[in-house]
């Protein structure tokens, strides 16, 4: 009974090595059969990913990061905020009790790269949009123990007093564009004035905003200071949308305990 | 050392020294008021510094020793001190990381100094420059010795040396300045990566070449294992790496991959690169100083054959269980869980087939502290083999993911795989390579064993304990039917077990502070011996290359 039944496996192994013992004498057998063994697994769980249609949703309301919301989320890279915030609500029930509606694939497909995560030293952000004041965000960047006393986040103080750079804006929407974001021509080309007309609604640069990225784009001083567009800007425009781009998901998980 | 190059060696180097200094320069100029600005002027001062090194040596008397009666040991020389270097910095800056995690005010006020921007120099630090270097240079010494030939060339293995340590640099001084694409383990930005994709060319081209040179018909178990490393790697390395830059005089570029396909590209490149590049490589270098530390031949050549193509095969697969219950769709989580847990068989045969090498040599092990690194970290490779297995399952998952206990995990394997076969081997290599009677101090070896194994011990306990605590309370609910713990009620629980992490961590850092300096005294105040049969022979009739199997 064994034998019958290991009999397969053990003429495999048979085969196997003995290959092998020829392989082993010729470099180049060896870095293709290496090449070849590795090369199987990708080619058959990830290769299907970019052609399987209905690995991320259709949302036909899914709106664009605006320039001031991705350099926000350039900061955000820039700072590691990824290394201890998860941007990935997952299928369970205590991470959507807590968090939200779970992430859904279409959520991310503008996230050149995804911010998912590994490892929640600090709480996830997938849906942390608009549940902070601007005025909460701001201060807690800033010295985050003074709001939080258990926290261990580092102060980012910094942030408020460095004037935002927004003359590589509309190279970085090209560039966006290039790997897929459908950003148009107008976009790009007006991607600085936008970035300052969000953060500064009284000014004439406002209304461009609005037109080129919906009315439903937040249009507000987000760190507090009129004089000028800071980092903190930025950063807090980012976090203010997370969440927020599409409302696929509160529409398709209806909410336990409301009815 | 570069004495004993030629004149016209010493002149290519000083022509690619050149050529490099001037990419500098344009990245210098293209990128003024960027950090790939800074990033250029340091390529251009390093550059600039070797072609002045080299250039002063130029008329030197050129070397009359007969080459092909001798191995190449120089590159590895120095790739064993800066090994030993990155080390240093590497866990240096994992003890602050930690310590931030304590007490946070430790992160003072500049912008460099947080722990978003330092957690990849510790982790780049030791994974590419501890790991990566001793990588390097453990395969030109094995590459010669198991091929009984001098190696292929006397450029080619300084390039790959040199240049490998130009792009940890532009890593680490890049992420101070918050240059990063936030892909974990594959944090450098787009002109760092092309300069690794050179680097890695020539030191598959030299490893093949000095393979071709080779004096035994077959290829030693090690080198099968460093050849999968270095082409994995280099796979894994250029396709998740593909990104548009927004300009080509700045640093920040843009992955081609979005969401789902990114996170799972992220993922089969992240876990690969523990598999090929903290497993693989240093599964060469277990079966290659192992048996020789014990003089006792590998167990079973079939183990070595099953577990090197299962580990080859088995791992690629097992990306997606960083994903488990996320937006990536569930066929592929099952795909990659299923294969973790049947990745257990050729990771464990490889740990017992070391182990069982160790039968017959066991009172060496406990007496001789260097094999007994070597040992201790093949059962390291087991426990965390095991342990990667059990919490790539979904339910396990569920609770470990997100947690310290992956911290603890990865550790486990990190300093009581990686790092104590890498310091075994140091140890074991030293004498050789220097023609050194013994190490400067069996005591300090001792020490640093028993502060190594103590460090990661008192690590991996904190983190298991962090880990799993704050998984219960964040899936623990009130009789209503609420969630009990808020966030920060987690946060207070964690803090002792992050302080006893960073005493851990000092802990280990301690031990490599003090192999450092065994090293240095080794090489300054040892008295000489020449090694035996430690040069290249055609013969047979000379011991072979590694103990023969019975």
């Amino acid at each position: 009974m064994f034998r019958t039944l290991l009999g397969p496996f053990a003429r495999f192994f048979e085969f196997h090595a003995k290959t092998h013992y020829r392989a082993e004498r010729h470099s180049m057998a060896l870095a293709g059969g290496i090449l070849l063994a590795a090369s199987i697994g990708g080619f058959i769980e990830i290769a299907p990913l970019f052609t399987i249609d209905d690995t991320v949703e259709a949302a036909p309301d899914m709106r664009l990061y605006t320039p001031l919301e991705q350099a926000g989320r350039d900061i955000y890279i820039r700072e590691g905020c990824y290394a201890c915030h998860s941007q990935m609500i997952r299928t369970l029930q205590d991470d959507v009790d807590r968090y939200g509606p779970y992430s859904l694939a279409a959520e991310s497909k503008y996230d050149h790269p995804m911010l998912w995560g590994s490892k929640r030293t600090g709480p996830d952000l997938a849906r942390v949009g608009e549940k902070y004041s601007d005025d909460w965000q701001v201060r807690h960047l800033a010295d985050p123990r003074a709001l939080v006393p258990e926290s261990v986040m580092p102060q980012y103080a910094f942030l408020l007093d460095t004037p935002l750079e927004t003359e590589s804006l509309p190279g970085r929407l090209a560039a966006l564009r290039a790997v897929g974001v459908p950003y148009s021509d107008a976009q790009i080309a007006n991607a600085a004035s936008d970035a300052f007309g969000q953060a500064m609604p009284d000014s004439d640069r406002a209304g461009g905003v609005l037109d080129r990225y919906g009315e439903e784009t937040n249009l507000r001083i987000f760190d507090g200071r009129r004089d000028r567009l800071t980092e903190m800007d930025a950063l807090v425009a980012y976090l203010q949308i997370l969440g927020g781009l599409t409302d696929l998901a509160a529409r398709t998980q209806p909410a336990r305990g409301e009815n | 050392m570069i004495k004993r190059l030629t004149i016209a060696e010493r002149q290519t180097a000083m022509l690619l020294s050149v050529l490099i200094a001037l990419a500098g320069f344009a990245m210098a100029v293209i990128g003024r008021g960027d950090p790939m600005g800074v990033h250029g002027w340091i390529v251009l001062i390093l550059a600039g510094a070797l072609f002045f090194a080299l250039a002063s040596a130029l008329y030197e008397p050129e070397p009359t020793e007969d080459r092909a009666v001798s191995y190449y040991d120089d590159p590895t020389k120095v790739g064993i001190l800066l090994t030993l270097v990155w080390a240093v910095a590497g866990m240096g800056m994992g003890v602050w990381v930690a310590a931030q995690l304590a007490w946070p005010d430790l992160r003072f006020d500049a912008a460099w100094s947080s722990f978003g921007r330092i957690r990849p120099v510790h982790t780049s630090g030791v994974i590419f420059g501890f790991g990566g270097n001793a990588l390097i240079a453990t395969s030109f010494h094995i590459m010669q010795r198991t091929s009984r030939a001098r190696m292929a060339g006397h450029i080619s293995p300084w390039f790959v040396l040199l240049g490998f340590n130009l792009f940890c640099i532009i890593a680490a001084t890049g992420y101070l300045m918050g240059v990063t694409q936030s892909k974990e383990y594959a944090e450098p930005e787009w002109y760092a990566d092309i300069w690794l994709v050179i680097v890695w060319i020539v030191y598959f081209v030299l490893y093949i070449r000095t393979l071709a040179r080779r004096n035994e018909p077959h290829i030693y178990v090690a080198n099968w294992y460093y050849l999968a490393f270095i082409l994995v790697v280099a796979v894994l390395h250029i396709v998740n790496n593909l990104a548009v830059p927004a300009s080509f005089g700045a640093a920040k570029s843009y992955s081609a991959f979005s969401g789902v396909q990114d996170a799972m590209t992220q993922w089969w490149y992240g876990h690969n690169a523990v598999a090929f590049f903290l497993t693989a490589g240093f599964l060469g270098m277990l079966y290659y100083f192992l048996p020789k530390r014990a003089e006792r031949p590998i167990y079973s050549y079939r183990l070595s054959i099953l577990s090197f193509w299962g580990i080859t095969f088995f791992y690629i697969w097992a990306g997606s269980h960083h994903l488990h219950y996320t937006a990536v769709p569930e066929w592929v989580q099952t795909l990659g869980m299923t294969f973790s847990v049947m990745l257990l068989v050729p990771s464990w045969a490889s740990a017992g087939n070391a182990l069982m090498t160790l039968n017959g040599a066991w009172h060496k092990v406990r007496d001789d502290a260097t094999l007994r690194f070597m040992m201790v970290a093949a059962v390291f490779y087991g426990l965390s083999t095991f342990e990667g297995s059990f919490m790539a399952i979904r339910p396990v998952n569920s609770l470990s993911h997100y947690t310290d206990w992956t911290v603890g995990h990865v550790h486990a394997g990190a300093m009581g795989w990686v790092a104590l076969i890498t310091f075994g081997s140091i140890y074991a290599l030293v004498p050789v390579l220097w023609r050194k009677q013994t190490m400067y101090s069996w005591k300090l070896v001792e020490w640093h064993f028993w502060l190594a194994l103590g460090g990661t011990v008192v690590y991996v306990f904190a983190m298991w304990n962090s880990g799993i605590t704050q998984g219960l309370m964040w899936r623990t609910y009130t009789e209503s039917g609420t969630l009990a713990y808020s966030f920060t009620d987690t946060l207070v629980k964690m803090h002792p077990y992050y302080i006893a992490r960073a005493i851990g961590g000092a802990m280990f850092f301690v031990g490599a502070v003090i192999g450092a300096f065994n090293v240095v005294m080794t090489i300054r105040s040892v008295g000489h011996q020449a090694q035996q049969l430690d040069y290249p022979t055609g013969s047979e009739a000379n011991e072979p290359a590694v103990p023969a199997a019975e």
